[in-house]
């Protein structure tokens, strides 16, 4: 095997007190950071060539050189621990058993865009991490490494841990930053980015949770060290989460390019007497994947080449038992609940393409209903407000594409040709 | 009704202290709308006056924002409100059956509470665990790799006012305004409780020790 893991945001994890200071340590990284300069504290994360890890991939060093400095205003660093693109499941228990690795690439980052102020926004499903999040972020303050004069050295940082309250759309950087706000979290019109007018108007970067943890590593190791693992436009390592039909699904963190055999390889494979189907390599909003593409290396580059998204290395795996059809109507159900309702062909299209894919899937459509999905799509894509009704196209397009046959399929014998029970995890018993 | 002078009185502290976090007030408002749910268990109309009356809004701005978000209740949820994931890929490996058999056990449907007001029930989105697919929440706590008859289960026994543990959670299961008041920005003193990781999360770490993979020195 050429690819091997690369545990570092995973390594302590097995410990069972991994989330508290004591376990997690003195923040050296942070204590070398802020004996920097900021601005040489920003060349270290573009020379590690990290790009964010929350499925967009923007270089995360230029994102904080764009914040203008000198400019009299508060500047804010915002957490994005929105995490709810479905089968993305890194970041939730990252901050469950590694909250300080988080706390302590929040010092680093606000002190090097030269923010007092920093947010983290967790979505708030999930109790017992927000729970980790504030134990984590007063035992930094016990400690003085949140607050006034850190470390000496007379860097005030204040940090707050906001829960969100049920809208996927709040992963979208500036509906994020509306609903911080106190509002709806609908999207912004960009430009301006929030580099220049985010949190309250003032410049603001806006970065995933596994994007701000990983820069302790690269501040403690060196830009160099990052640089060594993965590929040349997509460096370092990353969590890559595995889910459903697999023997053992789980947290995978390996260096960018590794493929999905080599995964599977460590997690034993399909689940026993199965074969695989269709994937998603970044979350339900990248375009599926068949086993034609076990060999594409999982990199920001290659998957794009192949027509779909690294995204947020969300692997969902499904078997032959899976039926293909059934699976896009869940993912467009989702999107239409989840639509924010700001733009016609986001709210509309979503709403539609939903009616179309049930009819389909009790096998009462006809071929013509694949050309009006497929243009219903179509018109979603490219001219929705925010990336949501984007994302809401890619399993419709793909599953067309690769699948058309068992949509023809479900309205040839009338019905959904598959046995929903037998994809379930207690199918073979 | 409003609240009683007490009551009004400390859910004014807690409003204050939460305030007080936010370089501007409005940034409070949900946090200040969990924090009513975990006094009515719900977003009630006391409650949506009582935001809009501490950060100086009007009451239809307030309900302009709580009806976007789907924590936000509109009518008393369960004391122990129960979530079943039915996107994609719960829902493929078995939450949609998970969710029929509870819901016809249970006797209530989406967004429903039981009579007697213990439990109600709800359709939920991904919730982020999907390694550990079929996927429940109880109080936004993980209940992990569930089938229909640990979920009827999980019910019958808080019903019956037993001790229930999360999967990667408390030792005890919150109740819902409990749950709400952490939501709130005010924890309860649990953190340290249950695991720093299970199952799946520890999959491939225990596979990069079996092998001796690290990352490369430093």
């Amino acid at each position: 095997m050429s690819t091997t893991l690369t545990p570092v945001l995973t390594a302590n994890w097995d410990r069972p007190d991994s989330f508290t200071i004591d376990a997690y340590g003195p923040y050296e990284a942070a204590r070398k950071a802020l004996g920097m300069d900021p601005d040489a504290v920003i060349q270290a994360v573009k020379d590690s060539g990290l790009r964010g890890r929350g499925g967009a991939g923007f270089p995360t060093g230029m994102k904080w050189g764009f914040i203008p400095q000198g400019d009299g205003k508060p500047h804010y660093l915002v957490v994005n621990a929105d995490e709810s693109e479905p089968g993305t499941c890194k970041d939730i228990p990252l901050m469950m058993a590694n909250p300080h690795a988080l706390v302590e690439g929040v010092i680093i980052t606000s002190f090097a865009i030269r923010a007092n102020h920093a947010f983290i926004y967790v979505r708030g499903e999930v109790l017992h991490v927000i729970r980790r999040l504030h134990a984590a972020v007063r035992e930094a303050y016990e400690k003085g490494y949140l607050g006034k004069d850190i470390f000496g050295t007379g860097y005030d940082l204040e940090l707050v841990v906001h829960a969100g309250a049920g809208a996927y759309i709040c992963g979208e950087e500036t509906a994020l930053l509306d609903s911080l706000e106190g509002y709806r979290g609908q999207p912004r019109l960009k430009p301006p980015f929030p580099a220049v007018a985010g949190l309250y108007a003032s410049p603001t970067v806006v970065n995933n949770v596994e994007s701000i943890a990983s820069v302790p590593s690269i501040i403690a190791n060196g830009a160099d060290w990052f640089a060594s693992m993965g590929t040349e436009k997509s460096k370092g390592f990353g969590i890559f989460s595995l889910s459903g039909h697999v023997t053992r699904p789980g947290q995978y963190e390996a260096p960018l390019g590794i493929t999905l055999r080599e995964l599977l390889d460590m997690a034993g494979g399909i689940r026993a007497g199965h074969r695989l189907k269709f994937w998603t390599p970044g979350g339900s909003s990248t375009p599926i994947f068949t086993d034609e593409h076990l060999d594409v290396p999982l990199d920001f580059e290659s998957v794009g080449a192949k027509g779909s998204m690294l995204g947020t290395r969300a692997l969902q795996i499904f078997d032959e038992t899976t039926c293909v059809v059934r699976t896009v109507l869940r993912w467009t159900e989702f999107y239409a609940h989840e639509s924010c309702g700001k733009c016609t062909p986001c709210r509309e299209g979503t709403y539609w393409l939903k009616q179309v894919l049930k009819r389909l899937e009790a096998g009462q459509g006809t071929e013509e209903d694949l050309a009006t999905i497929t243009d219903i799509a179509d018109n979603i894509l490219g001219r929705s407000f925010c990336a949501l009704g984007d994302g809401a196209t890619s399993p419709i397009h793909s599953s067309v594409k690769h699948f058309r046959e068992e949509y023809l399929q479900h309205f040839e014998v009338g019905g959904c040709p598959f046995d929903p029970k037998k994809s379930t995890l207690w199918g073979d018993q | 009704m409003s609240y009683s002078p007490e009551v009004r009185e400390r859910l004014e502290r807690d409003a204050k202290e939460i305030i007080g976090r936010y370089p501007r007030s409005r940034s409070a408002l949900l946090p200040l709308l969990h924090l009513v749910q975990s006094e009515d268990g719900y977003v009630s109309d006391d409650g949506h006056e009582f935001c809009a009356e501490m950060l100086g809004l009007s009451k239809a701005e307030v309900v302009g924002v709580s009806t976007f978000y789907t924590m936000y209740k509109r009518r008393p949820a369960g004391e122990y409100h129960v979530g079943v994931c039915i996107n994609a890929l719960c829902a493929v490996m078995g939450g949609d059956q998970i969710w029929e058999e509870l819901s016809e056990h249970v006797g209530v449907s989406h967004d429903e509470t039981t009579p007697d007001g213990k439990i109600s029930l709800e359709r939920l989105e991904c919730n982020a665990a999907c390694d550990f697919a079929p996927v429940m929440m109880v109080n936004w706590e993980f209940f992990d790799n569930q089938t229909p008859e640990s979920a009827k289960q999980l019910v019958d026994d808080l019903r019956a006012g037993k001790e229930v543990a999360p999967t990667r959670g408390p030792r005890r299961l919150c109740t819902f305004k409990e749950a709400s008041r952490v939501l709130a920005g005010l924890p309860d003193d649990l953190a340290h409780e249950g695991p720093s990781a299970a199952g799946p999360s520890l999959e491939g770490l225990k596979v990069a020790k079996a092998n001796g993979w690290k990352a490369p020195e430093a």
